[in-house]
């Protein structure tokens, strides 16, 4: 899709220097022009972080730069970054500006590289593509440029993986539903890097990306590009999870995957899933009479405006688990095309009992699919119907008596800390938010 | 005095206009002596950190008029802050009692193949689809750094499309890289909609249009008492009332940072007068600016009554609250002008403004009226300001001062600031409503809020101690200015590295 897109979900390419963010003391450098630090902050920021916000270097390009080239300031930028933020790695990436009047960055952070400091460049420009896509060009451009260089070995350790799963900030749950994967494959027996956020080691953990004896990407698209890389490049396997495991039942799927492609042990693993089903569902039951006997209505059908990963994680807990039936499914993350058939794919198979039609469409522009959905609704008006979106679908969801839960960026209406969907702690961290949405809208 | 032309589709940038400058280290006298005699040069720092850009300002100007869409001409990153705006327009229609509903705005999406194939085609598509979509009165196209550099041809685009619509569709001129100082942004805004929106007056009104943000609608009592009614813009007017903003009485301004363009071209093009008296922040602000409106409408006698009645209402409770702040140190960091308001405000109130870092400096407002300088008005009622900066919201900047001035209390007006105030364990206060500190009423809010936020050090000194600092020790031993280099406008500067 290349079209009109009303009510943004996701930013430019650019955006990927959110992803330097959340590498422990990582320092995103901006060669830009003013306003793009700003432009996506805005969006998918919640708290500058370390060294992100108005505290992240940039170029600030101005017309004498476009006309004249701006390699010049940026040099000067870069040398000074060293001295002023204290940071474990730099990370240089491009705007537009320098993309079309075509500044030779490879050259001017080259002259840094020479020097063994720990600085990374990705050639971007907002319009080459959306975050999503440019996050797995970071995350490369940091293998090729740093890890590989600063890496202590290339042997394999028992047990070690690296995990590819939420893009920190696109995801505005990211640094808790990382610590929740890290968690249950921590608990199996696999030592995890997680690369970003609070539970990662920071740069010292990411030098041990190599010594990895496979990878784990999670989501539909996002990441695949990262582990064919891994693979290649350090003769990694790799194993894809295509969703966001939220609960038990996708939880449990995802870690006996895991298991058998790492060849765990069997016994050991599956009782650890006993034992987290055993007390997951024991919650369950507890509040089971309430999901039956509630006399002033809960949600019925469930409509997702988010990304692939997390319409289909979501929707697949929601039927399962809590018996929501789910509506169509709009998908904005701009998905390319060849990983759309896999998507439909797994919502035909979203039943753990049978096959079920979904409605799935993939279209960026939040505005039409609002549209979409306002029409969809008035089939149902006997219907409590739940939304999973953003803070764009608010109006929406109170136009149509509808309970929202904000799964998406833009989060204008709720305060993200470490809350976190994956994993079996997530699942019922999902259930007390929607029926917390549910419960307050009433007097 | 800066002359707006309207025929021109771009405004003329800032820093031409008004010769503002984004970096100076000296004092507060020196920078309103250099204003004066028209010598501040501007420096290239060596070291630089994320601004902000024109485009948001002219957005913020233009996205929350009642019935137009704006489309936004750029790569999909430039719509960041489409939701933040419209968070704003919501939150703020339920103070005004309007009905809900959300922010009409467009992003044509430009791509690379369009960055080398050209992007007007889905300009034109993206002008469609808003228009079936709302149905507005206007259409706003703003452009961005992409459509400037690769050189689409817009105004064609958009003069077509305003004939078969029947609608203004007007551009803003806004690309990022086009001035240094964001501010511009609001220039360029103004500009869109003198020159595609605002008609010649039929008539004259009792309206004086109060040129400002989405904030508090505080001068409705004011001019109600003159016998007047404040029309708000641009924020919340409708297409049709900013059509007839030639027809008002006067144009004020609660910030001339933000909206002299629009005063002055009001008044070059329809011969609105402009009230150029400093805006009321403080007791004697508010005491000269109501003598200013009162001359201007003729009701001198009115304004000594608001002005005795203000006096013997606010001033005795505001008197009680200065002993509490008497002697304390305080620091300001602000945009320009709002934050010489802050300056201002402050020292009234008791405190030792011991610096300040303000964002930009303006040596004149396009009316060219040297009335409207609020600094030269702080600095010859309550004397110097020994470290005044420039800073271009560079935050190492403000830690860096920040640590060297020690103040017991920091005034901040824009966000990302106040951040480095918590973290140095210094109680610091950001008030978003400008219209909050208006009038003698505004000074007493001030007073408060500045007790308030004093009296909960707890929270601060706990966060601080727990708070990490991303700047490096051999930065926080340099001077603040140390990356304004050469040429900026002051002493006590060493040169950049």
């Amino acid at each position: 899709m290349s079209g009109t897109i009303e009510q943004p979900r996701f930013t430019c390419a650019l955006g990927s220097c959110q992803s330097v963010v959340a590498i422990k003391k990582g320092v995103p450098i901006l060669h830009s022009g003013p306003g793009c630090g700003g432009q996506i902050t805005r969006l998918i920021g919640q708290g500058e972080g370390y060294a992100g916000g108005s505290t992240a270097p940039c170029t600030n390009a101005e017309e004498a730069d476009v006309v004249f080239g701006g390699e010049k300031k940026l040099r000067s930028v870069i040398e000074n970054s060293f001295k002023v933020i204290d940071g474990d790695i730099y990370v240089v990436l491009t705007g537009c500006t320098a993309a079309i009047t075509g500044d030779d960055i490879a050259a001017v952070t080259g002259e840094f590289q020479a020097e063994d400091k720990p600085i990374v460049y990705v050639e971007e420009g907002g319009f080459k593509s959306n975050n999503y896509a440019s996050h797995e060009r970071l995350v490369n451009a940091i293998v090729d440029q740093y890890v590989d260089k600063f890496k202590k070995s290339d042997e394999k350790v028992e047990g070690l993986v690296n995990v590819f799963a939420s893009i920190p900030y696109q995801d505005p749950y990211w640094s808790g539903n990382l610590e929740g994967i890290k968690k249950v494959l921590t608990d199996i027996g696999l030592k995890v890097n997680i690369l970003f956020g609070n539970e990662s080691g920071g740069v010292e953990e990411w030098k041990t990306i190599p010594n990895a004896q496979f990878n784990i990407v999670i989501g539909p698209w996002v990441g695949v590009k990262i582990a064919k890389h891994l693979k290649v490049k350090y003769g990694q396997p790799y194993l894809q999870f295509p969703y966001l495991p939220i609960g038990a039942i996708e939880t449990s799927r995802f870690l006996r995957q895991v298991a058998e492609f790492a060849h765990l042990d069997e016994i050991k693993v599956e009782n650890y899933i006993k034992a987290e089903e055993a007390k997951y569902y024991s919650h369950i039951e507890k509040m089971a009479d309430f999901m039956l006997e509630f006399r002033y209505g809960i949600p019925r059908r469930v409509y997702t405006i988010a990304d692939s990963s997390y319409a289909l994680g979501f929707s697949k807990f929601l039927l399962n688990e809590l018996g929501i039936i789910p509506g169509p499914q709009y998908i904005v993350d701009d998905i390319p095309e060849k990983f759309q058939d896999s998507v439909r794919a797994e919502f035909d198979n979203i039943s753990i009992l049978q096959k079920r039609q979904v409605e799935v469409v993939f279209d960026p522009d939040a505005g039409k699919n609002q549209a979409r959905l306002e029409e969809d609704a008035k089939n149902y008006e006997d219907k409590r119907l739940l939304i999973l979106g953003s803070s764009w679908d608010k109006n929406l969801a109170d136009k149509l008596h509808a309970d929202l839960l904000i799964i998406s960026v833009p989060v204008q209406h709720r305060l993200i800390m470490n809350c976190g969907y994956t994993g079996y702690a997530g699942g019922l961290r999902a259930i007390e938010d929607i029926y917390d949405r549910v419960l307050a809208t009433y007097r | 005095m800066s002359v707006i032309n309207i025929e021109e589709p771009n405004v003329v940038i800032r820093e031409k206009r008004l010769g503002t400058i984004n970096a100076f280290t000296g004092s507060a006298s020196e920078i309103v002596q250099r204003s004066e005699e028209g010598n501040l040069k501007d420096a290239k720092r060596k070291f630089s950190q994320c601004l902000g850009c024109n485009a948001q300002q002219a957005f913020c100007q233009l996205s929350m008029i009642k019935d137009v869409a704006v489309i936004n001409h750029a790569p999909i990153g430039c719509a960041g802050e489409f939701s933040d705006f419209n968070f704003t327009y919501r939150v703020e229609q339920e103070k005004r009692d309007l009905p809900e509903d959300i922010g009409r705005y467009f992003s044509t999406n430009i791509q690379e193949k369009d960055t080398v194939f050209g992007a007007t085609k889905k300009l034109e598509e993206t002008i469609h689809v808003a228009y079936e979509r709302v149905k507005p009165k206007a259409i706003f196209v703003t452009t961005s750094c992409a459509s400037g550099i690769i050189g689409e041809d817009i105004e064609s685009v958009v003069e077509k499309a305003s004939k078969e619509l029947g609608i203004p569709v007007v551009t803003c001129s806004c690309e990022g890289f086009r001035s240094k100082v964001w501010t511009t942004g609001f220039d360029a805004a103004y500009h869109t909609v003198l020159r595609g929106i605002v008609k010649p007056p039929t008539k004259k009104t009792n309206k004086i249009n109060v040129v400002n943000f989405w904030g508090s609608h505080v001068f409705d009592e004011i001019f109600e008492k003159f016998g007047y009614e404040a029309q708000y813009i641009m924020p919340f007017a409708s297409i049709e009332e900013l059509e007839h903003c030639s027809e008002a009485a006067a144009t004020i301004h609660i910030c001339p940072s933000l909206s002299t363009y629009m005063g002055a071209g009001l008044s070059q093009l329809y011969g609105v007068p402009e009230i150029t008296a400093p805006p009321a922040y403080g007791i004697d602000g508010t005491d000269g600016w109501l003598r200013a409106l009162g001359k201007v409408l003729g009701k001198e006698d009115v304004a000594e009554q608001l002005i005795k009645e203000g006096h013997e209402k606010y001033v005795p409770e505001i008197d009680k609250l200065k002993e509490k702040f008497k002697g304390k140190r305080a620091y300001v960091t602000a945009g320009a002008a709002h934050g010489q308001a802050l300056i201002h405000l402050l020292r009234e109130l008791g405190f030792d403004v011991v610096g300040a870092s303000v964002f930009h400096h303006d040596p004149i407002y396009d009316s060219g009226d040297r009335n409207m300088d609020v600094l030269a008005h702080a600095v010859s009622t309550y004397g110097d300001v020994k470290d005044y900066r420039v800073c271009n919201k560079q935050s190492c900047e403000l830690v860096n001062a920040l640590i060297r001035n020690k103040p017991d209390f920091i005034m901040a007006r824009h966000g990302g600031m106040t951040l480095w105030g918590a973290k140095l364990g210094i109680p610091t206060l950001l008030i978003g409503d400008e219209q909050f500190g208006i009038g003698y009423k505004g000074a007493l809010n001030y007073a408060r809020r500045i007790d308030e936020t004093l009296d909960s050090i707890e929270f601060i000194k706990n966060f601080s101690k727990h708070a990490s600092n991303p700047y490096t020790e051999w930065w926080l031993t340099q001077e603040p200015g140390y990356f304004q280099g050469g040429g900026s406008g002051g002493c006590g500067c060493r040169q950049g590295a």
